[in-house]
């Protein structure tokens, strides 16, 4: 009996197959079986290695996790670009306005997906890069480029609380 | 006139921006004062600058294969930055590397 999720794993691996190796008329590409075939031969091989990395199983209300996310990308676009013209700043400045400090916060987050998200959109974010993370104790060590940048995780916790309404852990849905 | 279109400029732009970023990187990798503010420098800086460039492309290139693996490559550079950026800080701290404050001298 072929679990759900291998399928699905096969379906997504050909399907990037497809799209590298641009064997489909539409979108100016042009047909081609043995390209076809082949890729159906990597794709099986490809799913038998990887088959329990891609979807484990483990989380619940995917699809109303996957909304969420999409309506959270924007926002976190939108301050990578602050992030930027932050840093821009800082090094463009004559005088240089930095003043490090190591910061540490609990969060209520305990999933592998959303301490991985917290843990990259800190880094991407305004002034902050994410050193360690406890997944135990939901617990992150943060170097912040100023104390400004620092206060925005300690203070406001905008961030926690918009991961946290994203994959519905506790603490989210102010 | 000269052959340039508004899907030129458009991407002329995204790729100025990239540029622009990308030098801004640079020089903070040169001017800042230690590792870890370095990698802020380099760790925010190339994102954007990539993916602004990349944008860049695909937006010249149209819509075609090309560029849907171009915007594969953005996915994956989102992905893979801040993870490499966190992973080389991570190597950094558990060595030992003591970090810079403020009123010291360079390293």
């Amino acid at each position: 009996m072929i679990k759900r999720s291998t399928v699905a794993v096969f379906i997504v691996m050909f399907a990037f197959w497809v799209l590298l190796s641009a064997c489909i008329k539409p979108l100016q590409g042009h047909y081609d079986h043995i390209r076809i075939v082949v890729g159906m031969i990597c794709a099986a091989i490809t799913t038998s290695v990887s088959r329990d990395l891609l979807i484990t199983g483990k989380e619940n209300m995917t699809l109303r996790k996957t909304f969420r996310l999409l309506l959270y990308i924007p926002w976190e676009l939108w301050q990578i670009v602050l992030a930027n013209f932050d840093v821009a700043y800082r090094v463009l400045h004559p005088k240089m306005p930095i003043d490090p400090c190591i910061i540490e916060f609990d969060t209520t987050l305990r999933s592998d997906f959303a301490l991985t998200t917290l843990a990259n959109s800190i880094t991407l974010t305004p002034g902050t890069i994410t050193i360690d993370v406890e997944p135990e104790r939901g617990r992150f060590l943060v170097h912040a480029i100023a104390s400004k940048a620092a206060d925005a995780l300690l203070v406001d916790q905008t961030m926690q609380n918009k991961v946290a309404h994203v994959y519905m852990e506790e603490g989210g849905g102010e | 006139m000269f052959g340039i279109g508004v899907t030129d400029i458009i991407s002329i732009i995204f790729m100025a921006g990239g540029v622009f970023f990308m030098v801004a990187g640079a020089v903070g990798l040169l001017r800042l004062p230690d590792f870890y503010t370095r990698l802020h420098a380099t760790g925010k800086c190339d994102t954007l600058g990539e993916v602004l460039m990349i944008t860049g492309c695909m937006i010249f290139q149209g819509w075609s294969f090309v560029s849907v693996k171009l915007f594969f490559l953005i996915f994956f550079i989102f992905m893979a930055n801040p993870v490499g950026t966190h992973a080389i800080m991570k190597a950094a701290y558990y060595t030992g590397l003591k970090p810079w404050k403020k009123g010291e001298g360079r390293r």
